[in-house]
């Protein structure tokens, strides 16, 4: 039996990038917040601190930042008539785990969606006809606009002081940024990194194919900066070290460095970690929720009633705690009826291997946000007709390091072990550079995610069930895209060239991306959305999952997290602004 | 008319008006009493702050006005006389971890204002023992020679030379802030070493700097603004308050007026200590500055930089630190060993960490980085010893059991 807490006004379950927003949003308000976090606290300085936080083996080998496969995993299969198998150590995604979630390890390259995007379905409707979709894609506009989320990208790029050159201010093209990006009102908030030497290189033949490259958008600081909560930031070093760390260095935007501390100065915050949420509880109508059930590391359970609830996990165990506690219709590929767990999906990844003769690279000079690139493949910024496939990814050089273990290439031609090896290991080193395309992941029928029937977790609930694969779509789009990289890539003279399209099955065994969306749609349909317009559960109202990537219809050719946050901020005003005024649905189903 | 003058002095007196317990408030503030009476998480002024002295632990007392826990049955003068001259009720003598020293310079109007604004905090009915020092230190009528010794009791005369800025700082730094509990060395008995006054000293482990104006080893090279920068944020373009002013910036400067703080820098800045022959940097080709400068660039310089300029408010800048230069490196040798974390207020919640290095140099190497450090961009400081750098570690070890 669960011991019962005195009542909060919000509850929030996760303490990442969207708790820690929502969190500071609702405590500034003077609201009683709450946090239960999964995993630990984490400080810079004592949890990831510079003195080892670029130790490749504990963090990228042994995932020391990730949930563990033994608290919690999930089961994977490509197709619906296979059985499904647990995932027993992480690979191909690496969901985070602790205070600042996926924020402290991700890489920061710090995009935004496209205005087309944002009507994904209607513009290719427009542009290309009602038949050039295939049969069972199942994308489907956003129920925002670009127009909308404008402001709030810009706040979140603000929390961050992400670094880049803008390319489009308020309708202008600008030189140097990336001409194909949607209107700003502002410039970045800190100018664009330095570029290491192979990306100059890349930029430069970019140009010369035609291509007008750009400095990716970085959360690896090009300088200090102050945020707006006065919380300080450092420069990067650019050590290399940033996808699957944390930063000792204060300098790559996450909850630690761009809200936390901030936000634990508000008395009426507080936050619960090693504090595993079981479920959220409904009232007897089923139409509001009443508390939250969670475990502490002794077994104890305990049940924290709250008016307001916020889902703020990571997409996977936002859509697994829906189903367990039984809010909204779980999906049936079967039918295609329901909405939980539907329009799961990922991100197309692939790239282009390059090796100089006489150019020594120095790749281990990198960031995660480092690099030059190009998005003229991206979206539809160009035409899909007679292509075969919708859909694109921004493609260059985003090699993010060349960390001694994982980074060891070698001529085809070379021996797989022994001192031939070795010799081309030393050799190539220096001088082998990785291109890539991040492509895009359109939503399917049969791509889901759902409740396994065999596996359960420790507290005995279905683990989430994985049925996924990639579609000829995506496989044609990858196949396109990664041979114009392949143009550029030969226009740099290089001495050898390995191109590799994303090829099919998908396989969770080989790391590709932890952008892994869907499961929780927003939507203006109550029949193919989970929550509306403003991230709100269309069947418990007090519910909320604001702008965590599970509410993406879809999954588009860049990265999340801008896209996260903008909507972390965007719910935040919806409740301040609208549901706090008048608690109930904020849009009528 | 009479009568209206008669009912204004009497309101001016009168110790439960608004005026007088607002005031009384911000001098509490001001005198941080809540360092000691106010337990972090416990009832205000109900005590029970554990204070670690060189002679032996006292315990901050109850001074809420509860009759028989508190302080609520002490007359007016009774109150006085413990800040004035450091006698408790009853005439027993007060241990001078009560800055009676420093409180001895305060009007009695500003102490009977603190009085006011204490009467009106919740009693509470926990009565604290204050005294838990080892015999025969116990023995309070030892405190009768030692005030005899080292005790001047007396207020402060406003120095009509100079302005009333320079006033009211030099009241605030020495009577109310006693900022010299700290930043005053010591003599053995534990009074004021006078010669050497707010020229730095030990605190549990601590140095706590020079703020005089000495351009080296002082807050010379600190603007007025950056100096009431730093007591309301904890953050210069320097450094960070880290240690135990972290708490006297929480607790008490950052809620100061910006118009007090400004005070207090215009009499820091104008304490010109007689200048002393500068020491010569060692030669960056000695052994240990080559060792140490390795040592630095692959341990140090992503956050202090190259240039040893660090990250306003972030990372401390070294080049012309003050603490860096301190003729006493218990500071410097202690952030290395075991890492340190900046303050956090709420113009800049940041609050920093160095992590430790403790577990990842050995003593040798630590000396080096810091002589190297002590000794570039223009820092010139005696060179740190493996000997010294032991005797730190060794007293950190022994005062964390």
């Amino acid at each position: 039996m669960a011991k019962k807490l005195p009542a909060k006004d919000v509850v929030i379950i996760g303490l990442g990038w969207t708790g820690s927003i929502l969190g500071y949003e609702m405590a500034k308000a003077g609201l009683e917040v709450v946090a239960l976090e999964r995993g630990p606290w984490r400080d810079t300085a004592t949890a990831f601190p510079s003195t080892y936080a670029q130790d490749e083996l504990r963090y990228d080998f042994h995932h020391d930042l990730f949930v563990q496969t033994k608290q919690t995993t999930l089961t994977f299969r490509n197709k619906a008539d296979q059985t499904a198998l647990p995932i027993r150590s992480w690979a191909s995604f690496l969901p985070g785990n602790g205070v600042g979630g996926a924020g402290v390890h991700w890489g920061g390259q710090t995009w935004r969606f496209l205005p087309t995007d944002f009507r994904l379905r209607s513009h290719l409707k427009e542009r290309y006809g009602k038949k050039f979709l295939p049969q069972d894609m199942t994308i489907q506009d956003w129920p925002v606009n670009y127009d909308e989320l404008e402001a709030y990208y810009d706040r979140f790029e603000k929390l961050c002081g992400i670094s880049g050159k803008a390319g489009n201010l308020r309708g202008q093209i600008q030189g140097g940024g990336n001409p194909f990006e949607g209107w700003r009102s502002d410039e970045y908030p800190t100018p664009p990194m330095k570029q290491p030497y192979g990306a100059m290189l890349f930029a430069d033949a970019a140009r010369k194919v035609g291509h007008s490259p750009f400095p990716m958008p970085a959360a690896t600081l090009s300088q200090a900066y102050v945020n707006p909560l006065g919380m300080r930031l450092g420069q990067c070093t650019f050590c290399g070290f940033c996808d699957k760390f944390g930063c000792g260095n204060y300098a790559k935007s996450s909850p630690q460095t761009c809200v936390l501390p901030a936000l634990m100065r508000f008395p009426n915050f507080s936050v619960r970690t090693e504090s595993e949420v079981l479920r959220i509880n409904l009232d007897g109508t089923g139409k509001r929720a009443t508390s939250v059930t969670y475990v502490d590391t002794s077994g104890e359970e305990w049940e924290q009633p709250g008016d307001l609830i916020l889902l703020c996990a990571f997409s996977f165990f936002n859509v697994q705690l829906m189903l367990h506690s039984k809010i909204g219709t779980p999906y049936d590929p079967q039918t295609g009826q329901g909405v939980v767990g539907r329009n799961y999906a990922y991100q197309t990844v692939s790239g282009v291997n390059i090796i100089f003769k006489d150019k020594i690279l120095n790749p281990f000079i990198a960031a995660g946000a480092s690099g030059m690139m190009v998005d003229d493949y991206n979206g539809d910024n160009f035409d899909h007709s007679g292509l075969g496939f919708v859909g694109g990814g921004y493609m260059g050089a985003t090699q993010t390091g060349a960390r001694p273990i994982a980074t060891r290439p070698v001529p085809a031609d070379t021996a797989k072990w022994g001192s031939g090896w070795k010799r081309a290991t030393a050799e190539t080193y220096r001088k082998a550079l990785r291109l890539t395309v991040h492509g895009s992941c359109y939503s399917y029928r049969d791509c889901f995610l759902d409740l396994d029937p065999t596996y359960k977790d420790r507290f005995d609930r279905p683990l989430m069930r994985m049925t996924f694969d990639f579609h000829d779509n995506e496989l044609k789009m990858s196949d396109h895209l990664t041979n114009r990289l392949a143009d550029i890539a030969r226009a740099m003279n290089p001495s050898e060239i390995a191109v590799a399209p994303r090829k099919g099955p998908y396989t969770v065994t080989v790391y590709q991306s932890t952008h892994n969306t869907g499961g929780t749609a927003m939507g203006t349909d109550p029949t193919t959305s989970v929550v509306n317009r403003y991230c709100q559960s269309w069947d418990v109202s007090n519910v909320f999952i604001p702008g965590g990537a599970s509410v993406f219809p879809q999954n588009h050719g860049y990265n999340p997290t801008d896209t996260v946050g903008a909507l972390a901020f965007w719910t935040a005003d919806a409740i301040m602004t609208k549901y706090l005024k008048s608690p109930g649905p904020l849009v009528q189903s | 008319m009479a009568a209206l003058l008669v009912t204004r002095a009497a309101v001016a007196a009168d110790l439960q008006s608004f005026e007088t317990v607002a005031r009384g408030q911000y001098l509490a503030v001001v005198a941080d009493c809540a360092a000691c009476h106010t337990k972090p998480g416990g009832k205000p002024f109900a005590g029970g702050v554990a204070l670690k002295t060189p002679f032996g632990t006292l315990v901050g007392p109850n001074i809420t006005p509860d009759p028989d826990a508190g302080i609520g049955a002490w007359t007016d003068d009774q109150f006085v006389a413990a800040l004035h001259d450091g006698r408790g009720r009853g005439g027993i003598r007060l241990f001078p971890a009560m800055p009676y020293p420093a409180y001895t310079k305060m009007t009695r109007e500003d102490a009977l204002a603190i009085r006011a604004y204490l009467q009106t905090i919740a009693p509470e009915p926990d009565k604290i023992e204050a005294n838990r020092l080892p015999f025969p230190l116990s023995i309070r009528f030892n405190m009768a020679v030692w005030n005899a010794l080292n005790f001047n009791p007396g207020r402060i005369e406003p120095d009509s030379s100079k302005s009333a800025e320079w006033n009211r700082g030099r009241y605030l730094v020495d009577a109310l802030g006693h900022c010299g509990t700290c930043h005053t060395p010591k003599t053995l008995l534990g009074a004021d070493n006078v010669s050497a006054y707010l020229q730095g000293g030990p605190l549990q482990g601590w140095f706590a700097p020079n703020i005089t104006a000495d351009s080296r080893k002082g807050v010379g090279g600190w603007s007025i603004d950056e100096i009431v920068r730093y007591l309301k944020t904890g953050v210069s373009p320097d450094s960070i308050a880290t240690g135990d002013m972290t708490e006297e910036i929480v607790h008490s400067s950052s809620k100061m007026t910006d118009s007090d703080l400004k005070t207090i820098a215009v009499y820091l800045k104008s304490l010109v200590t007689p200048k002393e022959s500068v020491p010569v940097s060692l030669a960056a080709s000695d052994p240990r500055m080559v060792a140490g400068q390795a040592i630095y660039k692959d341990n140090c310089a992503a956050c202090h930089t190259d240039a040893g300029t660090g990250t306003p408010g972030l990372f401390a800048r070294l080049a012309r630190s003050n603490t860096v230069q301190s003729d006493d490196p218990t500071t410097l040798i202690r952030v290395v060993l075991m890492g340190s974390q900046g303050v956090s207020t709420a113009d800049a919640p940041t609050s920093p960490a160095m992590p430790s290095f403790g577990w990842r140099l050995n003593d040798a190497q630590v000396a080096s980085v810091l002589t190297y450090i002590r000794n570039t961009w223009g820092n010139a400081a005696a060179l740190i010893s493996t000997d010294q750098v032991n005797a730190i570690k060794a007293k950190l070890a022994s005062s964390s059991n």
